[in-house]
C-alpha cells in the first residue's frame, strides 16, 4: 500500500502521522487518509477539492502534475510527501 | 463602558483590558498565526477568530469561556463551480475562484436570532450560520444575483465583503458592503438583495461608468446603532454618508487633511458623530506629513475637528486597516491599531488619544467587547 507523509509544520495545527492506505491515484489514496481525519482535508485541499496554490506533493520523489483533480498514479509501495510550498513564503 | 479589547494580528490574537493604570496587553493566543479578525457575540459571549494560514487556508476558532479555551470550528465553504461557468471578473479579466480566500467580516445577527452570524469573504461570498458557527451556509441569493458576477477587487485580486451591518430595529435587514461593489441591502434576512449605491462616486473608473453603483468601492460601511438609518461610508476615493437608510448617499468633500483611508467609525446614538482615519490618497496610504490624527465630525459631516492629542506627529507611517478602529458602547471610548503595531484608546470621544503598544505585529481589527444582550 501506498504510504502517506505530511510536513512537520501541519502538525500543530492538525495531527497528521504517517499512514499506509489503499488506492491507485492521489485523489483515491488521499480520500482513503482523509476518511479518518476529516479536519485534515480542509488544511491541504481547497473548497473545490484541489491542492491548495502553497502546498506540494511529491509521489517518490516526483512532483504531481496534476493539482486540480489529482489523477497522478500512486504505485503500491510509493511514498507520499505532502509539503509546504516554498512559493507561499 | 468596555474593558476588554481583542485585537487581532498578522501574529496573534491579544487582549487588552482596562484596569486602573489604564489599558495594556494582558493574554496573547495563536501567537506566531496570522488572525485577521475576531468577533464577540454579545448575544452568547462567544468569540469567534479567523484564521489566515496562508499554506494550509483560512480557519475559524471558537473560545466559549472567554478566550480560555478554544476549538477549530467549520470554516465558511464554497460549493463546487458548476462546469459551465463561464463569467470572468471585469477589470482583471480571470474568473473568480469559488472557494475561501479570506473571511473579511464577522458580525453577530440580530438580538432576536441568536446563534446567527453572518460572514463575509474573499472573494464574494456571504455566509450565515444559525448554530453560532458550527455550520455555515452560502446565501446563494446575493451569490447568484447576475451583477454580483460583474463584481471586481478592491485591494486583493478577487472581490470581498467587509462591512455587515444588522438593523437593531429588525434584523431581516442587513446591509453589506463591497470592494468592489457598492452597497447591498436586504429587507428579508437574505432571500432578495438590492445594490443601493445612488451617489457614490469612483473616481478610479473611466468617467462615463463613476456613478455607477456597482463599481464602488466602500472601504467600511458604519451604521449608527440608535438611528440606522444613517450610516457612514469611508469609500476608496471619499466620504459619503446617507440618511435615509442607503436610499441615497452625499459626498462629503473638502475634508482636511484628506478624505482617503479605510476606517468609519460612528457614533452608536449620536447619527452626526463619526470618525475617520485620514491618509495620503491612494498609491502611498501613509498619515499626511508623517503624522496621525483621527478627524472627528459631530455635525454630520459639515465641519470636522482634526485631533492629535496624544498621536505621533512626526515621523510615524502608521496605517489604520479598515477593521482597526472601533467605538463601544458609550460612545466615548474608541481604541485604534495600526500596521505599525501601534495601539491608541481614547476615552474622551478622540480629543486624547493614550499608547498602549508600540510594539505589536501589524493590527489587522479591533473590537471591544460588546455589552451582553
Amino acid at each position: 500500500m501506498p504510504s502517506i507523509r505530511f510536513t512537520r509544520n501541519i502538525q500543530r495545527h492538525v495531527e497528521c502521522p504517517t499512514r499506509d492506505v489503499e488506492g491507485g491515484t492521489l485523489r483515491a489514496v488521499l480520500d482513503a487518509y482523509f476518511h479518518g481525519n476529516e479536519r485534515a482535508r480542509g488544511y491541504v485541499l481547497d473548497d473545490g477539492g484541489r491542492l491548495r496554490k502553497h502546498m506540494a506533493v511529491f509521489i517518490d520523489g516526483r512532483q504531481i502534475g496534476d493539482r486540480d483533480q489529482l489523477t497522478d498514479p500512486v504505485p503500491s509501495g510509493a511514498v507520499v510527501d505532502i509539503v509546504q510550498s516554498l512559493s507561499g513564503g | 463602558m468596555s474593558d476588554r479589547c481583542f485585537v487581532s494580528t498578522r501574529k496573534g490574537l491579544f487582549t487588552l483590558e482596562r484596569g486602573a493604570p489604564g489599558w495594556s496587553v494582558t493574554r496573547a493566543h495563536f501567537v506566531g498565526d496570522n488572525v485577521t479578525l475576531t468577533m464577540h457575540d454579545p448575544r452568547s459571549g462567544d468569540l469567534i477568530a479567523a484564521l489566515n494560514h496562508g499554506h494550509f487556508g483560512v480557519k475559524l476558532h471558537r473560545s466559549r469561556t472567554g478566550g480560555d479555551t478554544w476549538e477549530e470550528i467549520a470554516a465558511p465553504k464554497y460549493p463546487e463551480k458548476p462546469a459551465d461557468y463561464v463569467p470572468k471578473m471585469p477589470v482583471e479579466g480571470t474568473p473568480v475562484d469559488w472557494s475561501l480566500k479570506l473571511v473579511w467580516a464577522l458580525e453577530p445577527g440580530g438580538a432576536n436570532e441568536p446563534g446567527v452570524i453572518w460572514c463575509g469573504t474573499l472573494p464574494g461570498g456571504l455566509f450565515k450560520s444559525t448554530n453560532g458557527g458550527d455550520s455555515w451556509e452560502l446565501n446563494r441569493a446575493l451569490w447568484d444575483e447576475p451583477l454580483r458576477e460583474q463584481w471586481f477587487g478592491g485591494g486583493a485580486e478577487q472581490p470581498g465583503i467587509h462591512s455587515i451591518c444588522v438593523d437593531p430595529r429588525d434584523s431581516q435587514h442587513v446591509t453589506v458592503g463591497v470592494s468592489c461593489g457598492g452597497v447591498w441591502i436586504t429587507h428579508d434576512g437574505g432571500k432578495h438583495w438590492k445594490l443601493r449605491a445612488k451617489g457614490m462616486r469612483a473616481a478610479f473608473m473611466p468617467p462615463d461608468k463613476q456613478f455607477e453603483e456597482n463599481v464602488q468601492d466602500p472601504h467600511l460601511v458604519a451604521q449608527c446603532l440608535a438611528n440606522p438609518d444613517v450610516l457612514w461610508v469611508q469609500h476608496h476615493n471619499g466620504i459619503f454618508r446617507s440618511i435615509d437608510g442607503a436610499e441615497s448617499w452625499t459626498e462629503i468633500t473638502d475634508v482636511a487633511p484628506s478624505t482617503f483611508g479605510f476606517p468609519v467609525a460612528v457614533h452608536p446614538r449620536d447619527p452626526h458623530t463619526a470618525w475617520f482615519v485620514p491618509g495620503v490618497s491612494d498609491e502611498k496610504r501613509y498619515p499626511v506629513d508623517g503624522r496621525v490624527v483621527v478627524n472627528r465630525t459631530r455635525d454630520g459631516g459639515r465641519t470636522f475637528d482634526t485631533l492629535t492629542r496624544g498621536l505621533p506627529q512626526q515621523h510615524a507611517y502608521d496605517l489604520v486597516f479598515r477593521h482597526a478602529l472601533d467605538v463601544d458602547a458609550t460612545g466615548n471610548q474608541l481604541v485604534m491599531g495600526t500596521t505599525t503595531g501601534s495601539v491608541w484608546t481614547t476615552d474622551d470621544g478622540g480629543d486624547s488619544w493614550h499608547a498602549v503598544s508600540s510594539n505589536l505585529p501589524p493590527v489587522y481589527a479591533v473590537r471591544f467587547e460588546k455589552p451582553r444582550v
